[in-house]
């Protein structure tokens, strides 16, 4: 009894911290006319997917340039993240502590500091407006989570796999792809999931380093378009739902490999 | 060999110090510069020494915008921290469904700001949000409050949103704390007769201080950074009510494009966040 009475407590407080992405779904799904009545709708019955269509033809090409810019930005990650984490972790690099303390110290810029001097750098280097600019600024919000994250992973990686690889003869980089990584899968997929999330999410580097509405994310996609629409909240909040869809749907497959990444050996004693 | 080893971390030590140090350097540099729209087509911004600090501080929102920044991130400290912890202790029970709940708990957390922002843009509209309407419909007000575009209650609707944002992480860090205490502490200390809340205070409290100053320092880091949330509500107004050092930085070099102030405020933040960062090492140094 006490216990379903715990659970019913817990239904509760989820109901309330979850009830603005419902109050968002409901209100993607209602007419215009609805959403301004006296009352408030609570169940979208008589539901409408005019917002949807609106927003996917005013925001569709933002959510492209957004797959862009995320995928480019897990790109970046993994190429810098991916050699470090083996070097630090297998190969005992000189200098090991200094870059895993600068690592740390460096997500702690404030990130406006970080936005007024790329957006210096990028008006000069002609790269404003320009996915590049976007995808290197979004880079420093993952490379030092995906190092950290592979390095411990990879620091579990027992050296005699290494070593068994490197008597065959493989070389240093060899043994990375073909023996390290293939191990190291989970933990590449979990630093790739999150930084594809963190770039996704961006809206700071996004505002800033664009200036023309065609280059823009769809994080200052909706910005602008609740602006420019602050009546039509039906398409507002179905272009927020959207833009959730894709970390949704991330999320549901890394839950999956983060827990698979704690419990999977690959050398078993 | 020793050349090998290195050549694979030194993209690493390159992407450091071009993405992280170089434009740390910049923004320093910037704030002791005369640099304005014409020195992105001129390339001439001359040495300026301490005039940007002086006018930022002649500013009139500047001294407004220092109290929102200390009340806002004070604020959303207080409530992230204290809901946390209380659903962390809460969830430290066994009961059906427990690690389902949990784990839902995160998906605020892991949303993008902006879309958050606006549902809660939507909630908090004067007119038609639901808040408002149930708060009329249950007479607990006589007529809307404008929550975002009143000048008195602007700040204290930035920082209840930022509070729901915090809370998962913030339950979810101190539930691993939580999780480290031995069970057999409080069954002794249930066994010697005492109280729920004399467990709590003298268990919980002493033994999750290494986690909770953790928590909180990078709270607090993470709170002077907050930008999404502030912009998509308010954009820091109305007349700059809502205005925090962050958002305030954005604004004087991105919307009056005098780039050597808002790099001044922004130097202003890096000295309070080295300030916490020395402290969160010392903290995390201490939990390990």
């Amino acid at each position: 009894m006490r216990r379903a009475l715990n659970t019913a407590i817990g239904v509760v407080v989820l109901a309330v911290m979850l009830f603005p992405l419902y109050w968002m779904v409901n209100a993607s799904l209602l007419p215009s006319t609805e959403l301004i009545k006296p009352t408030p709708t609570w169940l979208p019955i008589h539901g409408t997917l005019d917002g949807y269509r609106n927003a996917l033809s005013s925001q569709g090409r933002h959510l492209i340039t957004s797959v862009y810019i995320a995928l480019g930005t897990v790109g970046v990650t993994l190429l810098v993240a991916v050699p470090a984490a083996f070097g630090l972790a297998q190969l005992r690099a000189p200098l090991r502590r200094p870059l895993l303390f600068g690592l740390l110290v460096a997500q702690m810029i404030p990130g406006i500091v970080m936005a007024n001097a790329f957006y210096v750098a990028a008006n000069e280097l002609f790269l404003l407006d320009t996915p590049l600019a976007l995808i290197l600024a979004d880079s420093t919000l993952c490379v030092p989570f995906a190092v950290l994250i592979l390095h411990a992973f990879m620091g579990g990686i027992p050296a005699q796999i290494r070593e068994a690889a490197q008597l065959d003869g493989a070389s240093a980089l060899r043994t990375l792809w073909s023996v390290i990584l293939p191990v190291s899968r989970n933990a590449v997929i979990t630093a790739g999931l999150f930084s594809f999330l963190f770039a996704w999410a961006d809206f700071l580097f996004a505002v800033t380093l664009t200036t023309r509405d065609e280059a823009a994310p769809i994080t200052v996609g909706i910005y602008r378009f609740i602006g420019a629409h602050i009546s039509d909240w039906n398409s507002v909040m179905a272009t927020g739902v959207i833009a959730s869809l894709p970390v949704a749907a991330l999320l549901v497959v890394a839950q999956r490999y983060v827990a698979a990444g704690i419990t999977s050996g690959s050398v078993k004693d | 060999m020793n050349l090998r080893r290195l050549a694979f971390v030194a993209p690493a030590w390159l992407y450091l110090i071009v993405f992280y140090l170089y434009p740390l350097a910049t923004n320093v540099r910037m704030g002791f510069q005369d640099f304005t729209v014409s020195s992105f087509y001129t390339g001439v911004a001359p040495f300026a020494g301490l005039r940007n600090y002086r006018e930022v501080f002649r500013d009139p929102a500047f001294a407004g915008t220092v109290t929102n920044t200390v009340l806002f991130t004070a604020g959303s400290l207080l409530f992230q921290f204290g809901i946390g912890l209380a659903l962390a202790v809460f969830f430290r029970r066994n009961f059906p469904l427990n690690g389902v709940l949990r784990s839902l708990l995160l998906v605020p957390w892991l949303l993008p700001l902006v879309v958050s922002g606006t549902a809660w843009r939507w909630i908090l509209e004067t007119d038609s949000g639901v808040l408002n309407r149930s708060l009329l419909s249950l007479h607990l007000i006589d007529e809307p409050v404008p929550w975002l575009a009143s000048t008195s209650v602007a700040l204290t609707a930035v920082t209840l949103v930022n509070v729901w944002v915090g809370i998962p992480f913030n339950m979810v860090i101190l539930y691993g704390g939580l999780q480290s205490i031995p069970d057999e502490l409080y069954e002794a200390a249930q066994l010697d007769g005492a109280g729920a809340w004399r467990r709590f205070r003298h268990i919980t409290l002493p033994l999750l201080r290494p986690v909770t100053s953790v928590v909180l320092t990078l709270g607090l880091i993470y709170t002077l950074k907050v930008f999404d949330v502030i912009m998509v509500l308010t954009q820091g107004g109305p007349a700059d009510s809502s205005q925090t050092l962050t958002t305030f930085s954005y604004d004087l070099s991105f919307q009056q494009l005098a780039f050597g102030h808002g790099a001044a405020v922004g130097n202003l933040l890096i000295v309070v966040a080295v300030v916490f960062a020395i402290g969160y090492l010392r903290a995390e140094r201490r939990s390990s």
